[in-house]
């Protein structure tokens, strides 16, 4: 098989103009990024050709912006609070998605799996509504709550994508030898699926620190970052949002490095306990 | 081999929370839309159609909706033409780079969907980084104000934000397709367009339809880059909702025109569902 992928590779040519396209779609996809970083240099603000008085003085204004850490930090808590949460009830519904038949299951499948194409404003706004129902205060919690439950569904998909390679032997093994449910699953079914757990975390945490939509809605007193930079936005353009988003964007990029590597060494060995099960 | 106590130990959990914090607030939203706001401010819990009513007798409402859609179908367009052919060259033709051009096409999705809505704000305003480009190198002698407020900046923006979304399941879709069947068209004698409109396009409609679902649905739905770069010709149906809900102070009718989101788009995602059992092969 391999000599014919490779064969009808080579037989069609790449044709030039897809090259060109693929290179502009590039260049369109990060010509803002490169922006946003130049200009958090840019001694003139944010704006005006060509940037002059190239400076680091905006990052120190940044880093003694109170306002802006604390902000930072919130969105820290949320997104850690929202990843467990999501989690906590997106593991269990994607172990229920595979392995148990109840009565409106697939409605259950279509509401756990709907904030994922929903736009922000529907999910946030239905939130509002039962807090204000519920007198619920808004604060940090609602967001959580929000946050939360939006998750789910990446949590969700993710580990019920790895419960589908995952073979039922190794576990059904462990039940025979005498093991516990409560024991196989922390010892056999969590192990196993520790990849799908680990990239379902990363992605619900980063999507939680970005997350606006929900959150504009289900605000108390205490900003999250994306809302304290939209605050700011609304008053005026200033460099210190290119500072900070450059170094998320650092941040993020060390992320999105750590998860590859750890991917690609989890791919070379093989499922815990498989040499027992053959 | 699953014993009664286990399911329900894996299914009532997540049950419960779905049924509280994603049925019970639709159905709120779906009982609001039919509550009204008295002169007090307050909502009266009096059954009526008055909202549903207003919808459709004010122009204002249905012509935003109409904009909105127009805006979202162009978003979905120009995300497909970067996304379609970026993910067919991936797929097809980056050979033992597919894996680095994969990652450098998802990296852009981890920088803030604000920040990058901002970028292009400090690109395309009047003393923006574009606009003292082309006065810098003599092209223009004034800055051009069609870019920034404007639906165009809007459209820009949001296909900026969802050519990795579309991208995505057309690239799944084409790395799907077997590739024996592209070789035996090519050892048939077909041409290469042949084999792309005739094998490899049809296969991937699936992703296709997927890809265009998620930046129609999204793009529709958003109200923060209208917001920050829409103007007055910019506004989207979600603003006004937000406006609504905010100091405009008449929730029921705001309730009233998500539950025609809502409604809106599980039926896009419905029939696009449909489609894609129609032309998945197996």
């Amino acid at each position: 098989m391999e000599f014919l992928v490779s064969a009808s590779e080579s037989l069609v040519k790449s044709p030039r103009w897809l090259k060109a396209h693929a290179l502009a779609v590039f260049a369109f996809l990060y010509l803002p990024i490169a922006i946003l970083i130049l200009y958090s240099f840019n001694g003139q603000g944010v704006g005006g050709f060509p940037p002059r008085d190239l400076t680091v003085n905006w990052y120190r204004i940044l880093f003694n912006d109170g306002p802006i850490w604390d902000s930072v930090l919130n969105s820290l808590i949320v997104a850690l609070a929202a990843m467990l949460i999501a989690l906590a009830f997106g593991i269990p519904a994607a172990l229920a998605l595979d392995r148990a038949q109840f009565p409106g299951k697939a409605l259950f499948r279509r509401l756990v799996l709907l904030p994922l194409i929903l736009p922000g404003i529907i999910t946030g706004l239905s939130l509002l509504m039962l807090f204000r129902v519920a007198e619920v205060k808004l604060s940090l919690l609602t967001i959580v709550l929000g946050h939360g439950t939006a998750l789910i569904s990446v949590a969700t998909t993710e580990v019920f994508a790895g419960l589908q390679k995952l073979s039922r032997a190794q576990e059904e093994a462990s039940l025979d030898l005498g093991a516990t449910y409560w024991q196989t699953f922390w010892r056999i079914t969590v192990p196993n699926l520790k990849l799908s757990i680990i990239g379902a975390a990363l992605l619900i945490f980063t999507l939680s620190m970005d997350e606006i939509a929900v959150s504009f809605f289900l605000i108390g007193r205490d900003n999250t970052l994306p809302l304290e930079i939209w605050g700011r936005l609304r008053r005026g353009i200033t460099p210190e949002i290119n500072a900070i988003s450059t170094i998320i964007f650092l941040f993020s990029l060390i992320a999105i490095v750590v998860w590859y590597r750890l991917r690609t060494r989890a791919e070379a060995t093989p499922e815990i306990g498989a040499e027992l099960v053959e | 081999m699953f014993s009664r106590a286990y399911r329900t130990a894996v299914t009532v959990p997540p049950l419960a929370w779905v049924a509280v914090f994603l049925l019970v607030p639709y159905l709120l939203m779906f009982c609001y839309s039919f509550w009204s706001v008295s002169e007090s401010q307050s909502i009266v819990h009096s059954w009526n159609l008055d909202n549903y009513h207003e919808l459709l007798t004010k122009p204002v409402y249905w012509q935003t909706l109409l904009r909105s859609m127009w805006i979202a179908a162009r978003v979905m367009f120009f995300s497909m033409l970067l996304g379609y052919p970026l993910a067919y060259f991936l797929s097809f033709h980056a050979g033992g780079r597919k894996d680095l051009y994969y990652q450098l096409v998802i990296i852009p999705l981890w920088v803030s969907y604000l920040v990058r809505a901002y970028a292009w704000k400090t690109i395309l305003g009047t003393d923006g980084v574009l606009n003292t480009l082309l006065q810098y190198v003599h092209l223009t002698s004034h800055p051009l104000d069609f870019l920034l407020y404007s639906p165009f900046a809007v459209v820009l923006t949001l296909t900026h934000i969802y050519t990795p979304f579309t991208f995505l399941p057309i690239y799944a879709s084409l790395e799907h397709i077997p590739r024996n069947l592209v070789e035996a068209s090519h050892d048939l004698g077909a041409t290469p367009a042949q084999t792309f409109w005739r094998v490899i396009f049809p296969l991937s409609i699936p992703g296709v339809l997927a890809g265009a679902t998620f930046a129609f649905v999204l793009s529709l739905g958003d109200f923060l880059a209208p917001l920050l770069l829409g103007g007055p010709s910019g506004i989207m149906i979600s603003n006004i909702v937000v406006s609504l809900f905010g100091a405009a102070y008449n929730w029921p009718l705001g309730a009233a025109i998500s539950l025609c989101m809502l409604a809106l788009v599980l039926a896009l995602i419905f029939f696009s569902e449909r489609l894609e059992k129609k032309w998945s092969f197996s």
